[in-house]
Parts: structure tokens; sequence; C-alpha cells
């Protein structure tokens, strides 16, 4: 690579690459890159995960590298960061419009964490989702999980589709 | 370029010439680039092995919940099921990862090759008297309304530490905290709505109720008594004293079985920590043969 001009920037390139599971989404969209700089020559990337068990980490770190070494950064190093936690409130605007366009429902404002006890939440639970088939806002919660971490499995009573609603985290 | 097309290919070579464990995720090191570095005035090892004690209970519940797959009573509750033993093992991972960080390994790396990451060391190369579990984790599911009642006690403890252990001055540690509190949040009232659901419900899903709440209560004898290593370590600002929670726990508790229509349980009386000292049941070996049998048959296993 000694002999490679790079004119690319970098943030640039790590900003087209997406989501492994949420493949409608960069990983800008979703929130989930949180910053790309240039340290002595050597491109950081830093990431943090949605969820603690999101078995896309290792994708997501190797499609980081793979498009920025393609793009002639030889010296790339990829970073986990915890903190802060990562929340749906983070999910752009445009990330949003993609979710809807793809069938996914995207999320509301994410609860408030405050500092002392979680309350109990018995009842079922007050979030609402459009239906992103119909567009009517007659839905009902079918499960809090579905096929990701992330995401809870929603029926629309008015056209009877079934749909994924990315949950408020 | 061409030699580099598809993820797989990228994933092979993100990483050194020598293969993968065969085992665990080694190419997704949950702590890659996070700085490790303890504050000053942590004991290194009391530090380590407080991650052991927060991890093996997500490490072995999440062992427990996956023996409900291809069993559960619906489609839904599976993945839901599965949903929660993932985030369990996430939080697993990382806090597994955290003691190797520190040098808490045990005698974990005499039997695990170079090659295998330190978490997967932790997971797959400890025996039973090294694991630092609860017994309310290790004990086996029984029916549905049991496991339930087990995931409501478990998650609203940890649920009760982690809010607090936010505050941890190791930060790698409040980090994981902050993250597993939005996580464990759903845990609890997804079981909490079952309890509700199962108790008053039919007679007999409120007698299985009752019945795993009955068995249940006894396990939550030694979960408010701090070991040393976590009374050294809540007076240095990191850990969580349990008996700070029991009240929030009883409280949560309390509220859930009452309106389940069921009856609270004794409250057994506080005993000495077991599990979080080694000492366990006879469930755990026979759940961590299976969760460790085939990676220590092939121990040098790549791919």
């Amino acid at each position: 690579m000694t002999a490679m001009t790079v004119t690319t920037d970098p943030r640039a390139v790590a900003e087209t690459v997406t989501d492994p599971e949420l493949p409608m989404l960069t990983l800008a969209d979703l929130g989930v890159l949180r910053d790309v700089r240039v340290e002595d020559g050597t491109v950081v990337v830093e990431i943090t995960p949605t969820y603690s068990g999101c078995p896309a980490m290792g994708t997501m770190r190797a499609d980081l590298l793979h498009a920025l070494h393609r793009a002639g950064f030889a010296d790339v190093d990829v970073r986990t960061v915890l903190a802060p936690a990562w929340s749906t409130d983070w999910i752009s605007e445009g990330g949003r419009r993609k979710l809807a366009a793809g069938g996914i429902a995207p999320p509301g404002t994410a609860p408030v964490r405050t500092a002392g006890p979680v309350p109990l939440q018995l009842g079922p639970t007050r979030r609402t989702a459009a239906c992103p088939v119909c567009g009517s806002p007659d839905t009902e919660e079918l499960s809090e999980f579905s096929a990701t971490a992330c995401k809870a499995l929603r029926r629309c009573t008015s056209c009877r589709e079934p749909f994924e609603h990315v949950k408020e985290i | 370029m061409a030699h580099e097309e598809t993820v797989y290919d990228a994933l092979g070579n993100a990483q050194d010439d020598h293969g993968h464990w065969a085992f665990g995720t080694g190419f997704d090191e949950p702590l890659a680039g996070v700085d490790t570095t303890v504050p000053e005035g942590i004991g290194p090892a009391d530090l380590g092995a407080y991650c052991l004690m927060l991890g093996d209970d997500a490490l072995v519940l999440a062992q427990r919940l996956t023996q409900w797959i291809t069993a559960a009573p619906e489609l839904e509750e599976e993945v839901a099921i599965a949903n929660v033993a993932l985030d369990l093992l996430g939080q697993a991972r990382l806090l597994l990862a955290r003691a190797g960080s520190v040098g808490v390994l045990g005698r974990s790396r005499e039997k695990a090759t170079d090659s295998i990451p330190d978490e997967d060391a932790l997971a797959y190369f400890r025996d039973p008297d090294e694991f630092r579990s609860t017994g309310l984790v290790e004990a086996p599911n029984g029916d549905f309304a049991r496991t339930m009642v087990r995931l409501l006690a478990a998650a609203t403890v940890r649920l009760a530490v982690f809010a607090r252990l936010r505050e941890s001055r190791d930060p790698v540690l409040a980090a994981i905290a902050a993250k597993g509190v939005n996580e464990l949040a759903y845990h609890r009232d997804h079981a909490a709505r079952w309890v509700l659901r199962l108790g008053d419900g039919t007679d007999e899903s409120h007698r299985r109720a009752q019945a795993g709440a009955d068995a249940v209560w006894p396990l939550l004898d030694d979960l408010f008594t701090a070991t040393d290593v976590e009374a050294r370590l809540t007076a240095a600002g990191v850990a969580v004293d349990p008996a700070e929670v029991r009240e929030e726990v009883v409280s949560v508790l309390t509220e859930v079985l009452e309106r389940a229509t069921l009856r609270v349980p004794e409250w057994p009386a506080d005993a000495a920590p077991r599990g979080r000292t080694g000492e366990h049941t006879a469930e755990l070996p026979e759940l961590l043969a299976t969760l460790q049998g085939l990676a220590r048959q092939h121990p040098a296993a790549t791919w």
C-alpha cells in the first residue's frame, strides 16, 4: 500500500457500511458508528453494540475493515465503545424512513432511565407503531421479542399483516 | 481485490493466519479497543472475582433458558426466551472478558490452549468449583411456570444490582451495567407478565405458578449476603452490597405475586453465600458438562 495515495475521507467510507441484519440501514444510520478519526496514520473507528449479546458485532467489524482496506487505508483499528449505552434514539431520521420503507416500523422515543430503581411495567406496553404496510395506527403487539434482539413483533388490526418493530431501548 | 469479496473472506482476513478456535467467538472480542485500565485503589483480583460472580450468573441462566428451545409452549415464547438468553450471554461475555483483562483466569488457562480467548477459557475450561453463580440460576427449570418465576426473581435481583452498578468506580463495569439495565428491564417485565397471566389464569396455571414460587423462594436465601470480595469492593465504590437490594427485590416480587393472586411464600432467613464461594449442587456439573463437553473433547480445534 506504500505507493498508494489515499484521497478519500475515511469517515465517508465507513458511513457506507451497512448493518448485517438490517441491510437497508448503514451503521451510521443505526447510530452504531460512533466515531471515525485518523491517529498517527491509523484510521480509528469506534462502534458500539446495540445489545450486549448482539451477534453481528464481529461481522460489523470485519465489514468496516474490509471497506476501509478496499478504499486504500492499510492501518485500520476498529474499537468497541460501551458507554454511553446505545439507544434507539440514535437511529437517524433517514434511518427511520429507510426502516419504514423496508417494512419495519421505526422505534418511538426511548424510555428515560434515571438513577433510581426501574419501575415495573406489568400491563401491556403502551408503545404504538403505525403499520408499515397500510399506515394504519391500529396495531397490536404479538411479542416483545422477535427475530433479532432489537425488534418486537406486531400485527396490524386493519390489514392483518404481521410486521416487525424496532423496540425502544 | 477479488480475493476479498465476501464477508467470510473479510472475517478471516481481519485475523492472523492461525485460524479461529472452533467453539467460542474469538473473532469478536467483546472488549476489543476498550480501555481496561483498573482505576487506582481497586484490587484486580477482587474486581475479577466479582466479574465472575456476575458473569457466571448470566452464563448459567442463559444455558438453562436455552433448554427451552424447541420445547417452549408457543413459538413467540421460544423466540422471547432465546432473546433473553442471548442478552444474558452477551452480558456474560463482557464480564468474563473483563475478568480476563485483569488476569483472573483461575485454573482455566492451564487447560485451554493459547489460541483460546480468555472469555472462552473461563466459560469452557473452569471446573464447577471455580464457578461463582448462585443456586437460584443453577436450579433446574422445572415446568414453564417455575421457569418464569425463577426468571422473574433472577432478573429482579440482577436489575436492582445493575441499576446501582451504573455508578461503579470501574468504568468498564459501570458501562456493562448501564447497558444491561435496559435489557434486564425487558426480561423482568416479560417474566412478570407471564406470572400474572399464569397466577391469575386457570386453576391449573395458578396451581403451577404457586408451586413454582414455592420452589423458587428457598433459593433466595443466600442472595443478600455479601462475600468478602463484595464487601471490600463495596467499600471501594466498585461493587453493590447485595443486602442493599433486598428491600427493592422483596417489594417488586411481592407486588407481582399479589397481583397474580398468588400467595407470597415465606421469605427465607438470610444465609451465608454458597454459590458465590464455589459451593454448588450436583445440578451445576451436569449443566456445565453439556456446555463444556465438546470444547473439552476437541480443545485445539480451529476453523
